[in-house]
């Protein structure tokens, strides 16, 4: 009865280990993907006045006009490059719309698409579901987590329609340099391609400055650039993404949105406008307690003999469990059932994720010293 | 520098160590630093915010706002020196506005505060008039809200 497609996406067993940590009580949590602050108040605020006044229309499929001069005024400052508001930015239901639409896009039956790994999960199903080939490339510790030109230039061939790149990395934490961008981008150029950079935690970037792969020379006509508000503004749950791109694609990926989503929810919308306009210091204050909190994980999971690279973007520290010899999945649910700590199994993020376990430090100092205090009993040989 | 100052101001209890591996500064120059503002005064002291209430033991706190006569020579200096000295007063401010200084004082009885006000406050010289604003209710101090916290609401797990 189900679509060939669907059924070719494992409904994974991974499941039952989530259901499992949402149930129990007590649970100390680094498993969670989003941040533990609250949307900034101001952003909150504007959003009821905004009901209050009675905005609760649909929006053009667009998005708000405003937020829209707002995205692109954002990208301007922050990378240098311009996007037209007009036709050049689509706002969507949070970066997994985006993500999708931009898939979906460009994805002939058949076509290739190059998917760095560990990554964030969405990517392949949607390749799957547009009727593409996903292809994996798997990275490693040894280069931080970093993708070389040449990893990308062994998997192409042509059928290769586009790569997914997404740095800051979630599960990783890896950042990209730009020199290394550079590399791929030229190899980008060789081959026809288009790069879809997923940049959602852009703004969480501990040690130097973020590249905008779009920024690169020439690269802004062949990147989808996605962003969101849900990671640097704690807005997880209002659903609030961008894509930007040439018309064309932009274009192809409205065509797609207006059939599906309509519009992003308005009210989210307008909290989204408060955020980019006036949030700014609450979110650097959010990111600068980030950076404290890595620096806390990262010696905490170190001291335990669990090894971890320094993550220097997002919100995660990936490290090794490979010294317990246990299996990503079997640590897991042991530390969930014998500690009470939550951590999500790496090979959830692609087949080379395995050996490591994901561990988020969007939690309080708090949460954090407890758990690595309950990791400390659980990895220290029993008497 | 400030950054030390920062983690400290909301949480006193950090320990070096802590700080070292939260900022990247070596421990012996967090240390160092530390006592530098200690030793300069920069941090003044290492208090613990309290909700009395909550202990159970009962507190009377009252804003009381001062009209004052400016003495020559000394300003307001040398009465809201004066006035600071009581055990009473918990914060001493000069304001802008309506009145001149303005006094957060603490008793154990409301009977307690209008003495004080009548019998050491009022009666000086200086002091043109008083009004006494009795707190009934904190919700918010130092920067920490005693009302129910904004609990994350997250799932244990999500990717």
């Amino acid at each position: 009865m189900i679509a060939k497609r669907v059924q070719r996406i494992p409904s994974s067993g991974i499941r039952k280990f989530f259901e499992m940590a949402i149930g129990m009580d007590d649970v100390i949590s680094l498993g969670v993907g989003e941040p533990d602050f609250v949307t900034p108040w101001p952003v909150r605020e504007a959003c009821i006045y905004s009901l209050e006044k009675g905005y609760t229309s649909y929006t053009s499929n667009w998005g708000l006009q405003e937020l829209r001069d707002e995205i692109a005024h954002a990208i301007i400052s922050d990378y240098g490059i311009t996007y037209s508001p007009e036709d050049q930015i689509l706002v969507t239901a949070g970066v997994s719309e985006a993500i999708d639409l931009a898939i979906r896009a460009i994805t002939n039956p058949g076509d290739e698409v190059i998917v760095v790994e560990p990554c964030y999960v969405s990517y392949s199903p949607c390749v799957v579901f547009a009727g593409g080939k996903p292809v994996p490339v798997a990275t490693d510790p040894s280069n931080h987590f970093k993708v070389t030109s040449e990893q990308i230039r062994d998997k192409i061939t042509d059928k290769t329609k586009a790569v997914v790149l997404s740095y800051p990395n979630n599960p990783t934490g890896a950042v990209m340099k730009k020199k290394d961008l550079e590399a791929i981008a030229d190899v980008v150029v060789e081959h026809d391609l288009i790069v879809i950079s997923d940049e959602v935690y852009d703004k969480l970037t501990y040690d130097g400055k973020h590249t905008c792969f779009a920024s690169l020379n020439g690269m802004q006509d062949r990147t989808i650039l996605l962003n969101g508000l849900s990671k640097a503004y704690a807005m997880t749950g209002w659903r609030i993404g961008y894509a930007a791109s040439t018309p064309e694609i932009i274009g192809a990926m409205l065509k797609i949105h207006q059939y599906t989503m309509l519009c992003a929810p308005i009210t989210a919308q307008m909290a989204a406008i408060e955020a980019l306009k006036n949030g700014r210091e609450d979110m650097l204050a959010m990111v600068k307690e980030y950076d404290r909190r890595r620096r806390l994980i990262v010696k905490g999971l170190n001291a335990l003999g669990l090894d971890c690279i320094e993550p220097k973007g997002a919100f995660y520290a990936f490290p090794s469990i490979k010294s317990t010899g246990m299996s990503s999945e079997k640590f897991a649910e042991k530390l969930l059932k014998e500690q009470k700590v939550a951590v999500v199994p790496g090979n959830v993020f692609g087949a080379c994720g395995e050996g490591f376990i994901r561990c988020a430090y969007a939690t309080s100092r708090d949460v954090i010293k407890e758990a690595m205090e309950r990791m400390e009993t659980f990895v220290s040989p029993k008497s | 520098m400030k950054e030390i100052l920062e983690i400290l101001e909301n949480d006193a209890r950090a320990s070096i160590d802590e700080i070292a591996t939260m900022t990247g500064i070596p421990k012996s120059q967090v240390e160092k630093a530390i006592k530098e503002a200690e030793d300069n005064g920069i941090i003044r002291k290492y208090k613990t915010v309290i909700d009395w209430d909550k202990a159970g033991e009962e507190y009377v706190y009252a804003i009381i706002e001062l009209k004052v006569q400016v003495e020559r020579g000394t300003g307001y200096d040398a009465i809201a020196e004066r006035i600071a000295k009581f055990p009473e007063v918990v914060s001493a401010r000069l304001i802008s506005g309506d009145h001149d200084l303005s006094l957060l004082a603490k008793g154990r009885t409301m009977k307690d505060v209008a003495f004080f006000v009548a019998e050491k406050i009022a009666p000086l010289e200086s002091i043109q008039g008083t009004m006494t604003h009795f707190i009934l209710k904190t919700y918010k101090q130092d920067g920490d809200i005693f009302y129910e916290k904004e609990e994350s609401k997250r799932l244990a797990i999500t990717l």
